[in-house]
């Protein structure tokens, strides 16, 4: 099962770890990574796999949208399928 | 992956008010029947505790999984009329007290299916039932109810309409301390779905498995979103295309929704309605979504047009998205829970007559519109019975709620709060439709060729 984790907000130092440092804490595994500054937004887009994740994946949500509230930033992490049944036929 | 889709899905949910309405989970009452009316009730509450019981938590999974809001869960239950009718000496008001009580336990903010199928003609527990309506939707708070007064096949039930004027005028009297309230959980309809999930209408209607879940997904927002970014200087039909491949993507997601919470419960996936139902929330507005077609106002001569095309596109578009579409599906037009509907109706814009051409081409019918409180139980019959008859001869659902403002006139406001909004007080015809309306009788079935 994968997630899509999403960042969005001001760009500053340390976004990339932060994030990247709850995954590894909860064995969420890293696949792929693309982020780009729109207009100074930062925005992330992270695939992670979370099959072996070591919290239920609704708390590791939860988790990383209060991570989000801490930095200002916007971070939602959802099951990829809602991308894929949205934008696939 | 594609960071383009992924994050127009983000911005829908985070800007545009894109969520899931309501998953409701629709209960048969049919094995809970029984000549004593405590046992009866006693079933019910066990049947839907043990049914419901995981409905609000799984909801709420979903929803924290998937990262998409579902706004509500609620249930519908068997036409309480159905049941109640096997306890004849008792007042079904126990039932409305009941199913009030299972809904506290599970958690759903609203239970919808009080409810009698009276299209041609009443039992002995319709009857007690429809008169039950007023005192059970004082006593409840979260009971909803409906009432089937007409359908293409076997016409208009007019002593029904004239009762249902005056169950929905004491309705309003015995809550007008609550701004009314009553009379916004209560649904007059002609052509009543019987797996509508949204409410107040919803009920499990009888030709219906023992349970099911039923989804209704919304994004007026999204739509109104799509039109304003993408549809500078477009024709109509590129107006009509952009708002298919919305409605697309948006049932898409109600349909992902449904199946998992189906899986999850492990009930039988019903049908997903996919209506643009507005709530108060600025930019979730139907209005808006005409007035970005092109319309000064909500209201102006053109309003019929924009929202028959509306409506169609938005059913053109879902249907692909889901495997089973059902309910309501369309485009609502609730005066008080839409923000443009009602700057419409507060600047005379949105006339009740205008309203009512609406209907004719919407999803539903005359919704959550307040008249004032001195209206008589004969003009709110007259109000159902034209709404009664667009939906007859047009084969479609109609609807009325409607809400008489007791001790307020036109120009006052009402307001319910929530998701049930708030809005003014519009101006009636005052002519008296009462010798129409006493006459009583069936309307007959209209003929189905020589359509013109």
């Amino acid at each position: 099962m994968k997630a899509v984790i999403t960042v969005i907000g001001k760009d500053m130092v340390g976004i990339l770890a932060k994030v990247s440092g709850m995954c590894a804490d909860k064995s969420a595994n890293v696949l792929e990574v693309t982020q780009s500054i729109l207009q100074d937004m930062f925005v992330m887009v992270m695939m992670v796999d979370i099959v072996n994740c070591t919290v239920k994946f609704a708390d590791l949500a939860d988790e990383l949208a209060a991570l989000g509230d801490d930095l200002g930033l916007k971070i939602h992490c959802m099951h990829e399928d809602i991308f894929n049944s949205m934008h696939r036929i | 992956m594609n960071t383009k889709e992924i994050l127009e899905t983000i911005n829908m949910i985070d800007n545009e008010d894109l969520d899931v309405r309501t998953i409701t989970m629709g209960i048969s009452l049919l094995d809970c029947i029984d000549s004593d009316i405590k046992r009866a009730c006693d079933k019910i509450y066990d049947k839907i505790c043990r049914y419901a019981g995981e409905l609000v938590k799984t909801g709420e999974d979903i929803s924290r999984e998937y990262g998409i809001p579902i706004v509500n869960k609620r249930i519908s239950v068997t036409p309480v009329a159905m049941v109640s009718g096997a306890c004849q000496s008792a007042s079904p008001i126990h039932f409305a007290k009941a199913l009030d009580r299972a809904a506290k336990t599970v958690g759903v903010n609203f239970i919808g299916g009080y409810s009698a199928l009276v299209h041609k003609g009443f039992g002995p527990g319709d009857y007690a039932l429809i008169e039950s309506i007023p005192e059970a939707l004082a006593e409840t708070e979260f009971v909803c109810s409906s009432v089937n007064i007409g359908t293409t096949k076997a016409g208009i039930n007019m002593d029904a309409v004239k009762k249902m004027g005056q169950v929905i005028r004491k309705t309003a009297e015995l809550t007008a301390d609550r701004e009314c309230i009553g009379a916004a959980k209560l649904v007059v309809f002609c052509n009543a779905p019987e797996d509508n999930p949204f409410m107040a209408g919803a009920f499990h209607g009888p030709g219906e498995p023992d349970c099911v879940i039923n989804v209704g997904v919304s994004g007026p927002g999204v739509v109104r979103a799509a039109i304003k970014k993408s549809g500078q200087g477009k024709s109509l039909d590129e107006i009509a295309e952009l708002i298919k491949k919305t409605a697309f993507k948006i049932t898409r997601t109600g349909q992902l929704v449904a199946q998992e919470a189906s899986r999850r419960l492990c009930v039988p996936f019903g049908i997903l309605d996919l209506s643009l139902a507005p709530t108060p929330a600025v930019g979730d507005s139907v209005a808006y979504i005409l007035e970005g077609m092109g319309l000064e106002q909500c209201g102006a001569h053109g309003t019929t047009a924009a929202l028959a095309l509306l409506n169609d596109a938005v059913k053109k578009g879902g249907v692909m998205a889901s495997s089973h579409v059902g309910g309501l599906s369309g485009a609502f037009i609730p005066v008080t829970e839409d923000a443009g509907m009602i700057e419409a109706a507060r600047s005379g814009a949105l006339t009740l007559d205008k309203l009512e051409a609406m209907t004719a081409v919407c999803s539903v019918g005359l919704d959550m519109i307040a008249v004032p409180g001195d209206t008589s139980a004969e003009i709110l019959s007259g109000i159902i019975a034209d709404e009664a008859a667009i939906g007859m001869v047009n084969s479609k659902t109609t609807a009325v709620r409607i809400i008489p403002a007791i001790g307020k006139t036109s120009g006052d406001e009402l307001n319910f709060g929530g998701l049930l909004g708030s809005g003014p007080i519009m101006n009636i015809n005052r002519k008296s439709p009462a010798e129409f309306i006493h006459r009583g009788g069936r309307i007959p079935a209209p003929l189905q060729s020589l359509k013109n």
